[in-house]
């Protein structure tokens, strides 16, 4: 369980981040999404007992990060950013030194396990310089799993692995996601899109968003779009489809497809298919077309920006 | 405290994987090694032909420890300069910070680390008292050697815990070598110097002078003034490092 409230921390005279406000529950992965430099780092490190806020509290697991840091730190797996690995040691060793910090009673044996968890019992031996990044990465995340952590806060968790890494990665976090809190930082919006139940959007220390990916995009599309197939040439379809009553916004699209739209709530797409289908075309696809998370959240950050030019 | 054994006994093997452990112990063997030879030799060739004109008392103990002092002094910043520098370099700190560790602990680890290998060496050089003890009839005082060993335990105890002070305020390894080196060098040559020139408060920059602690010890005195002093450095080193590890965490 993370709650944050008013959280704010000042570099000298920069504020990263301004007065955040958010929960994420035991059960839940919540996505911290922004662009680079947004204060998703400085959160994280707030979170994790690195660096106390300037303003405002944090609880993590049942503990407060500033007055009982040593308790939360306890409760807490982290992966930073830059995955902190000791390259002179090999990953049993480096594993098994963390699961001694944490006072883990039988730490060779739970080295052993971790290793078999992150898949890499094979190369316990290695030297983690002579691992390759997927690897390190792995070794990164078995260090913040070694204790079974209430929460796990990873920054960045994908950044650098190959799409079959990636994919590895997200399925250990969604696993993972099932018992415990996860709080991941991304930047990679379809990445939040799949993994996270719930997503925040950071932007300049402050939080524009909150919501989960598919409520997000609802909130901001206003109207249903959907794509249109059909076999051979579609010149005369636009023209059919303005017919059709309730439908909006026709598009051609340079690839072949069409594209309308249509309020919430007044589905024309049986309407749309019968008429279709009586101008004897061949109705070969027809699917609905989401705003992509990073539309969704180049709309935010924008008009995050807008209005802040106004108030000046 | 588990926490700061843990992180000793880390350092510790770290000593014996990386190369600059073995050239600084190969380098203290080696010296101390040859001044020995030397200082045999040199006795027993006036031994043999009359002697110094009655000086010819036979070598003790100190014939080891005087050199290895100002080994130690030229050794150790290169020892420790890495101790937590390269922590804050390789971003490494951040997972002792994040993990359950008292800042303390973090310090006192890498000191003990630090300091457990210099033990090791320092009881490698104990062979050279022994051959010593052998050559000689009645064999040397052992109440000096063992004032004088104390006397260097405690030397090393305190330059690797001023050491690890320093390496806690850089990032740079260079740096951390170099403000090291400096304040040995003050230490240990220079904060006496005023003892002799000025009247008023000569007594402090006296008993501020490393080597007159050292020699005491070294002839066969243990004084709890000296004790003491070595303690309160200890206390200074690790008290520093703890604190620029509490202050990264502000910054």
């Amino acid at each position: 369980m993370i709650r944050v409230e008013g959280l704010t921390k000042d570099y000298g005279q920069r504020r990263a981040i301004s007065n955040l406000n958010f929960e994420a529950k035991q059960g839940e992965v919540v996505g911290f999404l922004g662009p680079n430099g947004a204060g998703k780092t400085t959160t994280i490190r707030i979170l994790t007992g690195f660096m106390p806020p300037t303003d405002g509290t944090a609880i993590v697991a049942g503990y407060d990060v500033i007055t009982e840091s040593l308790e939360v730190r306890k409760r807490v797996g982290y992966l930073p950013e830059t995955v902190p690995l000791y390259t002179d040691m090999t990953a049993f060793e480096y594993l098994k030194f963390m699961a001694d910090l944490r006072q883990i009673p039988d730490s060779s044996d739970r080295a052993d396990e971790t290793l078999e968890m992150i898949g890499l019992e094979s190369r316990a031996n290695s030297y983690i310089g002579n691992l390759s990044k997927g690897m390190r990465q792995r070794v990164g995340l078995g260090q913040a799993l070694i204790h079974h952590p209430e929460v796990l806060i990873l920054d960045e968790p994908t950044i650098g692995l190959d799409p079959g890494q990636v994919v590895e990665v997200r399925n250990l976090i969604r696993e993972m996601g099932k018992q415990r809190t996860v709080l991941l930082s991304t930047h990679i919006l379809s990445e939040a899109q799949q993994i996270c139940d719930r997503v925040l959007i950071i932007n300049k220390g402050k939080i524009i968003a909150e919501d989960t990916p598919q409520n997000l995009q609802a909130r901001l599309v206003g109207s249903e779009r959907v794509s249109l197939r059909v076999r051979g040439e579609a010149d005369e379809l636009p023209k059919l489809l303005h017919k059709v009553k309730g439908v909006q916004k026709v598009e051609a699209m340079p690839d072949g497809s069409v594209e309308f739209q249509f309020a919430p709530g007044q589905d024309v797409r049986p309407e749309v298919a019968k008429a279709v289908i009586n101008a004897e075309y061949d109705l070969l696809e027809m699917r609905p077309v989401g705003m992509s998370l990073e539309e969704i959240f180049l709309e935010l950050t924008r008009e995050d920006s807008n209005s802040r030019r106004k108030e000046k | 405290m588990r926490n700061a054994f843990t992180i000793a006994r880390r350092e510790y093997h770290r000593f014996f994987t990386s190369p600059i452990a073995y050239v600084v112990a190969f380098v203290i063997f080696l010296v101390i090694g040859i001044l020995f030879a030397l200082n045999i030799q040199f006795y027993y060739q006036n031994a043999i032909s009359g002697g110094l004109g009655g000086q010819s008392s036979a070598p003790g103990v100190n014939i080891i420890t005087g050199p290895f002092s100002f080994l130690l002094l030229l050794s150790i910043p290169a020892l420790t300069m890495r101790l937590v520098a390269d922590e804050n370099r390789m971003g490494t700190i951040e997972l002792l910070l994040t993990a359950p560790v008292r800042d303390w602990e973090l310090i006192v680890g890498k000191w003990l680390g630090g300091f457990f290998y210099m033990l090791t060496i320092i009881a490698v050089t104990l062979i050279f008292p022994l051959i010593l003890n052998s050559l000689e009839t009645p064999g040397i005082d052992q109440k000096v050697m063992m004032s004088a060993y104390l006397g260097l335990i405690l030397l090393s105890a305190t330059f690797i815990a001023l050491g690890v002070g320093a390496s806690s305020l850089f990032t740079n390894q260079i740096a951390a070598f170099f403000i090291t080196l400096g304040v040995f060098i003050l230490l240990w040559w220079l904060i006496g110097i005023p003892a002799q020139v000025i009247s008023t408060g000569a007594d402090i920059f006296s008993y501020l002078d490393m080597t007159a602690h050292f020699n005491s010890m070294n002839s066969g005195v243990i004084n709890l003034s000296d004790v003491v002093y070595y303690l309160s450095l200890i206390a200074l080193g690790l008290f520093t490092g703890t604190a620029a590890v509490e202050a990264r965490r502000w910054s």
